[in-house]
Parts: structure tokens; sequence; C-alpha cells
């Protein structure tokens, strides 16, 4: 009872530091609709930054409900059952951050509805404004009847279960065409490569199931629903196999850009983890990102420091933070460089800038907090205690 | 009962003070008329014209003039024409300042007076040129206000 | 029940507000009535002879960037260029060795949009706000640009600028003949298309003039100008193994 009450006290100034942190980016934005994106850090050589790069990486997020969909609807993979709606409520939030992220991102977001008056099917931005919608909506509709058939005690309506199984290569899909969005540019040479979306397949299902770990152990630790030991252990060893995927395709990449010394190939690389021509201000993040990744690997394979949640949680953070870096700014500011004129240009982000995007990412919570409320008040009174007993002592190992 | 009743009063009330407040604008201007737009027609360009005739009569420009500004623009930007004739075989370019504001050349006492009667904030000449009237500088900075929107 | 009530009108209150927003959607009627079409040009193309550029010369790119009202916004890395100067190595990184005197490796090349055939750019806008006309040039259309930059993300070249602020106080004179631009859009050469429509050669052309570094025509045609460069003279283009084709040929001395 003392855990409820702690736990309602955090949940309150959570929601209110988001709320403020909102209210910040909110200002920060008006100022950009004011003066223009020249407020932020991004220019003619690096004409994509913070924004687009939560974007891409949001999307990755969004992907992975597939992750606890897949194994359950597919599979009959029961462990899942319980936490298939955290998956669809994540999805939700994340789409609804990354559409958020491209509007201020737009020179001229009064003009976004041109998109849609003047459909361009040869832009692959059409097409991932129309997958993104579709998959919040599937998911929206998806996560809204089943959570509302539980609130009734009864199974949900026939018609979810192939909606269901549609947003399976649905969420294939999203991170498939916003790969696109990289790997068709024929000047990009960074960019310009086969493997851009299982790449970004194979990072969205290590740092989403990554982030759901750790929100299964603060609902555990803060409300009344607690997932079991089993499905996050279960998601760890899909976290460490996607992760060493991942880590694998970059690896592919490294070798083919300096084994083939190819310059428009080895150059980005270059900058990336040394430096060109002096200029070198990912080279710290980008080790981070690696000795994280490498590390969280290194735990989540190790049976018995996975199995000590203190350790899988570490781990689950370390994925997430390396792959924000490394498919988020990483990704984004690298492509640009060298420019195709040579330009080795500098982008860093500005304050107001930053206040944007802590903004979107508050309000994405925001939503977030607000469907697990829905999520956990409907367990609470639907799960009885017993049954969450049983669920533990099935899971102890 | 008699709760019930005092409730009923302090509803009737309240929503007697809402419509007082809510219907405030009408009954305030009651009798008076905001005076029309008083557009001023006469530039030396017009002045000039052997016929006081714009690219079309007076009620299509009126009502249209908008979507005929649109109908250039997707010829111009679009189609890559830039002539345009009326029925009656007068060609002209089809151009905003070019042409437009070539004979309205008064764009505070003529454009504004209208769009300001009618609220709207046309975003043309964020871009377009207004031509050098007594006073006016070509190109002034957009203040921001409107563009972003 | 209260439930099932208050979801009814839930419908109905989204029924009516998708429903009223259906008289937004555009009808167009394009009246199209004395409208006279113009004489189209076969296929436009540029030749640059970096080899009669005199040095420190910039009347091609001060009279481009005069007359189309393009702002000056220096020593910010948001400067928005038309056409500009890029090193010899830069502008051909794979004709570059270590043995070219700093002369010929630095030589400053006249770098433009190329007007590709088959333009990267083109292909990603999501509004068709830039677009091939049927004469080749790659066109913009600011009225409908969201300022997505895509199109800047998959030029090869560089060509593009974003108007990452308002460029009117940037401004050092304004030509009132050509508009400006609002922050928020891309732009680039668009090969003088309003000169071109009275008959004029492109600014840069016209600049340069007797020098002869630029030269413009209708490519499609075997006696223009440029045709007969193309066919004489030994030319190269940017990066043209990505398939772009395009339309700025360099003379190579």
């Amino acid at each position: 009872m003392d855990r409820m009450a702690a736990g309602r006290r955090i949940g309150w100034l959570w929601t209110g530091i988001l709320v403020i942190i909102f209210a910040a980016g909110g200002f920060a934005y008006l100022r950009q609709l004011q003066e223009g994106l020249g407020i932020t850090g991004m220019n003619q050589d690096i004409s994509w930054g913070l924004y687009i790069a939560q974007f891409t990486f949001l999307v990755g997020i969004a992907a992975s409900a597939v992750m606890l969909i897949l194994p359950y609807y597919l599979h009959d993979y029961k462990l899942f059952g319980r936490i298939t709606l955290l998956g669809e409520f994540l999805a939700v939030a994340a789409v609804l951050m990354s559409v958020t992220f491209i509007i201020v991102d737009l020179g001229r977001p009064d003009r976004a509805f041109n998109v849609i008056l003047h459909a361009s099917p040869t832009s692959i931005l059409f097409w991932d404004m129309v997958v993104l919608t579709g998959y919040l909506l599937l998911n929206l509709v998806i996560g809204w009847s089943v959570l509302e058939s539980e609130r009734k005690g009864v199974p949900p309506p026939g018609w979810v279960k192939p909606l269901i199984y549609l947003s399976i290569p649905w969420a294939v899909s999203i991170h498939t065409v916003t790969a696109f969005i990289y790997a068709g540019l024929p000047g990009r040479g960074f960019w310009l490569t086969a493997i851009m979306a299982p790449r970004f397949l194979a990072s969205a299902f290590a740092s989403g199931p990554a982030l759901l770990v750790l929100v299964c152990l603060v609902l555990r630790r803060y409300t009344a629903f607690d997932a079991g030991r089993e499905p996050l252990q279960t998601l760890g060893k899909i976290i460490a196999y996607a992760l060493a995927a991942s880590i694998f395709f970059v690896l592919m990449e490294v070798f083919t850009a300096f084994y083939s010394g190819i310059p428009s190939l080895a150059d980005h690389f270059e900058y990336m983890f040394h430096g060109l021509e002096g200029h070198g201000p990912l080279v710290p993040w980008m080790w981070t990102s690696a000795v994280l990744a490498v590390a969280a690997l290194a735990v989540l394979l190790v049976p018995s420091l996975r199995r000590n949640e203190a350790w899988l949680a570490a781990a689950c953070a370390a994925v997430f933070v390396s792959l924000w870096i490394e498919k988020g700014l990483g990704l984004i500011v690298t492509g640009f460089v060298p420019s195709p004129t040579g330009e080795i240009g500098t982008y860093v982000p500005t304050v107001p800038e930053i206040a944007i995007t802590l903004g979107v990412w508050a309000g994405g919570l925001l939503v977030l907090t607000l469907l697990y409320r829905l999520f956990t008040a409907v367990k609470a009174q639907m799960e009885p205690r017993a049954l969450r007993a049983a669920a533990k002592g099935a899971g102890e190992p | 009962m008699k709760g019930r009743r005092g409730g009923l009063i302090a509803i009737g009330i309240g929503l007697a003070v809402f419509l007082a407040l809510a219907s405030y604008p009408f009954w305030q201007a009651a009798g008076k008329a905001m005076p029309g737009p008083d557009l001023d027609l006469e530039t030396p360009a017009i002045r000039a014209l052997p016929a006081r005739e714009c690219i079309a009569p007076t009620d299509e420009m009126k009502t249209r003039h908008m979507q005929i500004l649109d109908e250039w623009r997707t010829e111009v930007v679009r189609n890559g024409r830039r002539t345009f004739e009326t029925p009656d075989g007068r060609r002209f370019e089809m151009s905003l300042t070019g042409t437009c504001m070539k004979c309205h050349s008064n764009k505070e006492r003529f454009c504004d007076r209208c769009h300001d009667y009618a609220a709207v904030k046309p975003k043309c000449w964020d871009c377009h040129n207004v031509p050098e009237a007594a006073g006016e500088t070509a190109a002034a900075p957009v203040t921001g206000k409107g563009t972003g929107k | 029940m209260i439930d099932r009530e208050r979801r009814r009108l839930l419908k109905i209150a989204g029924t009516l507000v998708l429903g009223s927003m259906l008289p937004v959607l555009p009808c167009s009627a394009s009246s199209g009535k004395g409208i006279v079409p113009a004489a189209g040009a076969g296929r436009l193309a540029m030749v640059v002879d970096p080899g009669k550029c005199p040095p420190g010369c910039r009347d091609c790119i001060d009279a481009c960037h005069t007359i189309h009202n393009v702002p000056d916004i220096a020593g910010s890395g948001k400067q928005i260029r038309w056409i500009r100067q890029v090193p010899f190595r830069n502008a051909f990184p794979e004709q570059g060795h270590p043995y070219l005197d700093d002369g010929r490796r630095d030589v400053p090349v006249l770098a433009l949009c190329n007007h590709c055939e088959n333009p990267p750019c083109v292909r990603v806008c999501p509004t068709k706000a830039t677009f091939r006309r049927s004469d080749g040039i790659v066109a913009m259309d600011y009225h409908r640009c969201i300022g997505c930059r895509f199109c800047i993300a998959a030029c090869p070249y560089g060509s593009r600028s974003m108007n990452f602020r308002d460029p009117r106080p940037f401004l050092r004179s304004v030509n009132p003949d050509y508009p400006t631009r609002t922050r928020g859009v891309v732009e680039k050469c668009n090969f003088c298309e309003e000169r071109l429509a009275k008959g004029m050669p492109p600014a840069c052309v016209e600049a340069c003039g007797k020098r002869g570094g630029l030269l413009f025509g209708d490519i499609a045609d075997p006696s223009s100008e440029v045709r007969r460069l193309v066919r004489d003279r030994r030319t190269v283009r940017r990066r043209p193994e990505l398939g772009t084709e395009p339309h700025v040929f360099y003379i190579v001395s």
C-alpha cells in the first residue's frame, strides 16, 4: 500500500515535470514559427539534424511492438499475453512523436497538408506518411478495443485478430520505408546501402524491447502491474539477438567502407570514429555508442548477468542510449559530411532546438504515461492478486 | 423543493448573463454601421488607360480575383505560360506585381482596404514585391506574424 | 447506459466533424480561358568553360543573385547560392590526383543546378514543388514547397539552398521585377526561365558575355552552339556515374 502511494506521488511528479518540459518546448516552437528554422543549428551543408534524427529513431521504437505481437499471436507464446498492450501503446506514442518531429522540422508547416493535396507516389516521404498513419490507426484501434474488452472481462471482438496480424508486416513496413528515405539517395554514399533497412529493423528490435523492459520494471515498482520475470527474460534474449545483428551489420558496413578504400564510403566512417580534417564532433558520441552496445551485448548474453534484473535494466538502458546515438544524430549528420562539394560542415544543436526536441519527447511520454495509466488501472481492476502471485511463482527460476 | 427552485433561478440568471455577454457585439453596435471599404482607383496608371477595364469585369474581379490569381500562378509556375488573353482580345502578362499592380499601384489604398475590412491577411506580398508607390519601399521585411501559421 | 450513449455521441460528433471537412477538400476548377500557350524549346543545357574565367571574376554570380533577389547571409553556413564557385577538386573529386599543381586543383569551377534529365530531387519531393519541365528545366514552385529539405538531401551536387530565415532583411538590393522568397522554402537556379520566356539569355550567360565562359542553348537542336561544343570539344559532367544525366557540361582544356 505504501508502494502504491509512493507510486502515485512519483506519477504526479513525473507528469508535472513532463508538462513543464512540454510547455517550454511549446514556447520554443512558437519562436521557431516566428523566426524560422534559422534558430536551429542546421545549415546548407547539414540540412537535417536533431528533429529528423529523433523521427528516425522513434519509428524504430514504434515498430518494435511487433516483437511482442509476433511471438504471442503467431506462436502462442503465452507469457507475452499480458504485455502486448504495452507494446501497442508504445507504438502509438512513438508514432505520434515521430510525426510531430517531422512537423517541427518543416520550413512551412502551414503547408503540411500539401503532402495529401498533391500526393507524390514517387516520394518516399509520401509513403512514410501513409504507412505511419496506418500504423498509428491500427495500434490505436487494436489497443483500444483489446483494453476495453479486458475491462469488460470479455474476449476481444473477432475483427481485431486480422488487424493484429496485419500489424505485423505493417510494423516491418514502417521502418523499411523510413530506411528507404535514406537508402535511395544517389548522392549520399553513407546512406546508399542495401542493408539500411535491415540495420534499421535490427536496431529497432533491440531498442524498442529494451525500453519495454525498463517500462515493465518501472511499472512493477510503482504500480500494481507486474509483468513477471520470464517475459522480461525472453525480451532480454530478443534484445540480445537483435543487438548482435545490429552490431554485425555496422561491422559489415565498416568492412565494405574500409576494405574497398573508396573515399566516398570510407570518409563518412572516418568522420564518425576519428574525425576528418580536424573536425570530429561525433567521435566521442560514436565511441560511447559502440562501447555501450558491446557491453550491453556481453551482459545480455551471459545468463547469470541477464537473470539479475539490475544488470538487465542497466544493459537495456545502455542499448537504448547506444542506439539512440547511432540511429539518431550519428546516422543523420554523418550522411551530410562531407557535403557533395567536399565541405566538412559543422552542426551544433541550439538551445531552442534542444528545447523543442525535449518538448516533443515530453509530449510523447505524457501520452505514453496516460495510456499506461489506463493499462495498469484496467489490469489492477481485472487481475486479482492471486493471479499475479501465481504468475510470479511460475516465473521464479 | 425550495432548493430546486433556487437552483433554477440561479441557472436562469447565469444563462441571462451569459447571453448578454455573448450578444454584446450585436446590441452594442445596433444602429451604427461600420463604413465599407473605400477603394481608391485613382492611380496614374488607371487614369491613363483608354478604358477603365481590368482583365475581367469588376463583379468577376470582386468575387474571383483570388481564384484568378491561383489559375495564373498555376499557368506561369507549373505550365510555363505567361500570356493571358481576355475575351475581347487584350493580352496581359500573368503577373501580380507586373500586371495587376502596375495599374493598382496603391496597395494601401486599394488592396489593403478590403482585406483589412474582411480581416484577410493574404501572404502574396511575403514574396511578391509591392511596386514603388508614393513613399512605399518595394519589399518591406516580413514581420513573421502571418507566415508560419 | 451512460457508456453507450456517450460512445454514440462521440461517434456522431466525430462523423459531423469529418463530414464538415469535406467542403474544404479541393474542387479543382480551372477556367483555362483566354490563355495563350508559349513556344517551348527542345532541351535546354549549359556549357561552362572554366578556362575562360578570369581570376577573381564573379560577374555571373553577382548578376544571378542580384536579379533573383538572392539574400546575402554570409558567414553562418546559411548562405543561399544559386550559382557558386567550387574548387576543381571538389567539383570533380574523381578527376583530382596528387600530381595536380595547386593552381589546377583549386581553380574555381562554377557549380549550379545541373537540371538533370533524371533528377533525384524531383523524385523525392513529397508535394511536387520541384518538378521537371518539358524543356528540361527543373523548376521550383515556391508556393507549394513545405520546406522538408528532402530535395537537398537527394541532390548529389549541393545545388540547393534552404531559406532558414526570412531573406528580405538580407537583400542588399531588390529587383522589383522578380519576387523574393519567404523563409521555409528551398530555392535554386532556375535557368532564368522568366528571362527565357522573354527571349533573353540567362543572367549569368549575359553577364559573362563575350568572354565565353558560359554558353547556353537548346542541346536537342543539332545546329545550336551548345550542341556543337559538346560534340566537338571534350566535356565532362559532374558525377555522371549516378545516372542523373546532368545537363551542365564542363569543357576540359
